[in-house]
């Protein structure tokens, strides 16, 4: 067998394409660094320093935890031909469902509570899509539009209900009442102690994992996962193909909305405890898209990206410490993001063949070869 | 009627103020829709004009040099995410993504470097981009106060409606205009009549970007006077909503922008006087986008080539 050379191999593996951007992130960062007159080496080595430690690292999946949740509703849409932008505002509504549980039914028991608040949670993120489906569906209005509207009502709607006597804190905070203390995902005090994790260390990665699973047992392994990733595909086709579209796109919303809804409750229930008066927004949802970019809308790949996009956030926050400005991060994971949306170019370079003519030619060979493979098949069966 | 006539000339007032850099956002994000390529970046090109603007303004006292980088610095992140979108053939959602992430994150840290802080130095007034007819109206009179809240307003305000109808002649009556809309709607027959597809996309997405830098300098150099991390926040989205309201046309996003703009102005008046809570009258302006889109405009349809990266064939 031949050996692949280099450019073979990085033609061909995305997640090596992946790296060089990262790669080349922090090189961009380091530049950005030099210019302004700042150490690289102590700038980088605060960042992987900060995030090394027994207790980064438990800040890294505290943080990673909503990231990797929304990341998971994003991609989650990718794979079915919707682009949810609104996942800030699910986010958000889960958040607030998941508090308002938590706040109303405070002596309920843990057992019940947490998965009462999950329950809120996903329900109010979910109806959040459905809305957006339902007003493509009936009356066709642009789902990007209608999601940005939606991000921004749910952000005034939850400032409201943050200001009702029955959930507003009875402090000066301004902010709602802190959910009861069954409704939280914290690890014990001894254990953050014992091990010295991040005072807000919880559980709540383990349900991101198992929502990761899950989605990833959906989009591969079942009929409404084929179904959606069909109309996703091509919505004409699949229509075409006996496929209810308008279902489709409902469910696909309402899936994604409560994945992000769920992010929210727990945001809440681990890291929060309760939920500021916003003055902008989150970003949780935008960071669920890069996040699901990163990862290539793959959920085990979105796992990964939202640990590394939690490590840059709370790495970042530690830069101050060296001199060095918080936004470097938000360059590097631009800079990361752009060569992933370049990185295409790879896909030009395969077989050697550059010019933009010889691409025309390879895409023609390589549908004619698709047209040809079934029968070339059928031969070799025959032979057998 | 005198509170009323009063009210309703604060309304205009702030809806002009509001509505004003969402234009040129929104004229922008017209001009790279139309061509066939997918400016989610909108965002973070108007924080780079935002900062751009005012910093420039800062140091050279002078508004239009500022107003003018403003654009400049929009353009530089328009050419960046034509190089990737239009020349390398990358997902334009993506690319966008990253201006978004890129734009406010260069700003912010030029800004930490040059003021030790993440905040601009307040302009002056004669840094920033001045009122026309002030003085002019006589406030002492309810008609006077009216007009002089609705016509006494920025330059680039008046600047805006002109760029208006310049965008709509270009679309619509031009041959460049011509052209780019047929970009956006079959390259491949484009390139069959020998007009350069790439080409065009690539100038389309680079007045995007301008048109967008110019709308964030409006931000920071008219009211607030400041650029602030916070002085964009949501404003490109908001524009891109604009756009497919008014169905990629851009007299139909002026119309969506205004109606934003106005029911921001309503915002204004309402908080202050009715007991309404001001989180539910924040909501308005979304709300009825919403209810509008369902009553009047419906089904947007997006130019067929959108998003869709053209390889040149031969």
């Amino acid at each position: 067998m031949k050996k692949k050379s280099f450019m073979e191999i990085l033609t061909s593996n995305r997640f090596l394409q992946i790296l060089l951007s990262i790669l080349l992130g922090f090189l961009v960062g380091a530049i950005f660094l030099i210019i302004m007159g700042i150490s690289v080496g102590d700038a980088y080595g605060k960042l992987v320093s900060s995030v090394t430690s027994v207790k980064g690292i438990s800040y890294v999946i505290v943080y990673a935890t909503a990231y990797i949740m929304t990341g998971l509703s994003v991609a989650f849409s990718f794979k079915t031909g919707v682009f949810n932008i609104g996942a800030e505002g699910q986010f958000v509504m889960g958040s607030m469902g998941a508090a308002v549980v938590g706040i109303l039914f405070k002596d309920l028991p843990s057992a019940v509570l947490i998965p009462l608040c999950f329950l809120a949670a996903m329900i109010a993120g979910a109806v959040w899509g459905i809305i957006v489906g339902f007003l493509k569906t009936k009356w066709g209005i642009n789902e990007v539009l209608a999601m940005i509207m939606f991000n921004w009502i749910a952000f005034y709607l939850s400032n409201f209900i943050a200001g009702i006597p029955a959930i507003h804190n009875d402090g000066s905070a301004e902010a709602t009442k802190t959910i009861s203390d069954n409704a939280r995902t914290l690890l014990s005090p001894e254990l953050r102690t014992k091990l010295d994790l991040a005072p807000t260390a919880n559980w709540g990665i383990l349900v991101g994992i198992a929502a990761m699973l899950i989605v990833w047992y959906i989009i591969e392994k079942t009929t409404l996962g084929y179904e959606l990733k069909a109309v996703g595909a091509n919505r004409f086709a699949a229509e075409y193909g006996g496929i209810g579209v308008n279902k489709s796109i409902l469910t696909a919303l309402a899936i994604s909305g409560a994945l992000a809804g769920l992010g929210g409750a727990l945001q809440v229930m681990g890291m929060g405890g309760r939920i500021s008066i916003f003055t902008g927004q989150e970003g949780y949802g935008f960071a669920g898209i890069v996040v699901a970019l990163i990862g290539c809308s793959n959920p085990f790949g979105v796992l990964a990206a939202g640990l590394f996009y939690g490590a840059l956030i709370y790495g970042g926050s530690k830069l101050t410490l060296v001199g060095a400005p918080t936004q470097l991060t938000s360059v590097i994971i631009g800079t990361v993001v752009f060569f992933i949306a370049i990185s295409i170019i790879f896909e030009r370079f395969k077989g050697g063949l550059r010019s933009r003519k010889n691409i025309a030619l390879r895409k023609e060979m390589e549908s004619l070869d698709k047209a040809k493979s079934p029968e070339e098949n059928n031969k070799e069966e025959a032979v057998k | 009627m005198k509170d009323f006539v009063n009210s309703f000339g604060i309304i205009l007032f702030a809806m002009l103020a509001y509505a004003t850099p969402l234009i040129y956002a929104a004229l922008g994000s017209c001009f790279s829709e139309m061509s066939g390529v997918v400016n989610i970046g909108i965002e973070g090109m108007m924080t780079a004009g935002a900062f751009t603007g005012t910093v420039m303004a800062y140091f050279t006292g002078s508004p239009w040099i500022g107003f003018l980088c403003g654009g400049l610095a929009g353009m530089f992140f328009g050419a960046l995410h034509a190089l990737a979108t239009v020349r390398l053939g990358a997902d334009q959602t993506i690319a966008g993504t990253a201006i978004n992430m890129l734009g406010p994150g260069i700003v912010i840290m030029i800004a930490r470097v040059l003021f030790d802080s993440t905040d601009t130095i307040p302009l002056t007034s004669d840094q920033s981009i001045p009122r026309l007819f002030k003085g002019v109206f006589d406030t002492s009179t309810v008609f006077g106060r009216f007009m002089d809240n609705v016509f006494a307003t920025y330059a680039s305000t008046y600047l805006v409606f002109a760029a208006v109808i310049i965008v709509w002649f270009v679309f619509y009556k031009t041959r460049f205009g011509l052209r780019l809309r047929a970009c956006g709607e079959h390259p491949e027959a484009c390139e069959t009549l020998g007009i350069n597809v790439l080409a065009t996309r690539f100038k389309c997405v680079c007045m995007s970007g301008f048109l967008s830098g110019l709308g964030g300098a409006c931000v920071t150099m008219t009211i607030s006077n400041q650029f602030r991390p916070i002085s964009i926040v949501g404003q490109g989205f908001i524009a891109i909503a604009a756009v497919i309201f008014g169905k990629f046309r851009p007299h139909g996003a002026l119309v969506g922008c205004l109606l934003f703009g106005f029911c921001s102005g309503l915002k204004t008046v309402l908080g202050g006087s009715s007991g309404i809570d001001t989180q539910l009258i924040s909501m308005i302006p979304y709300v009825v986008t919403v209810i509008v889109l369902i009553l009047f405009v419906g089904r947007s349809r997006v130019p067929s080539a959108s998003g869709k990266p053209y390889v040149k064939t031969r």
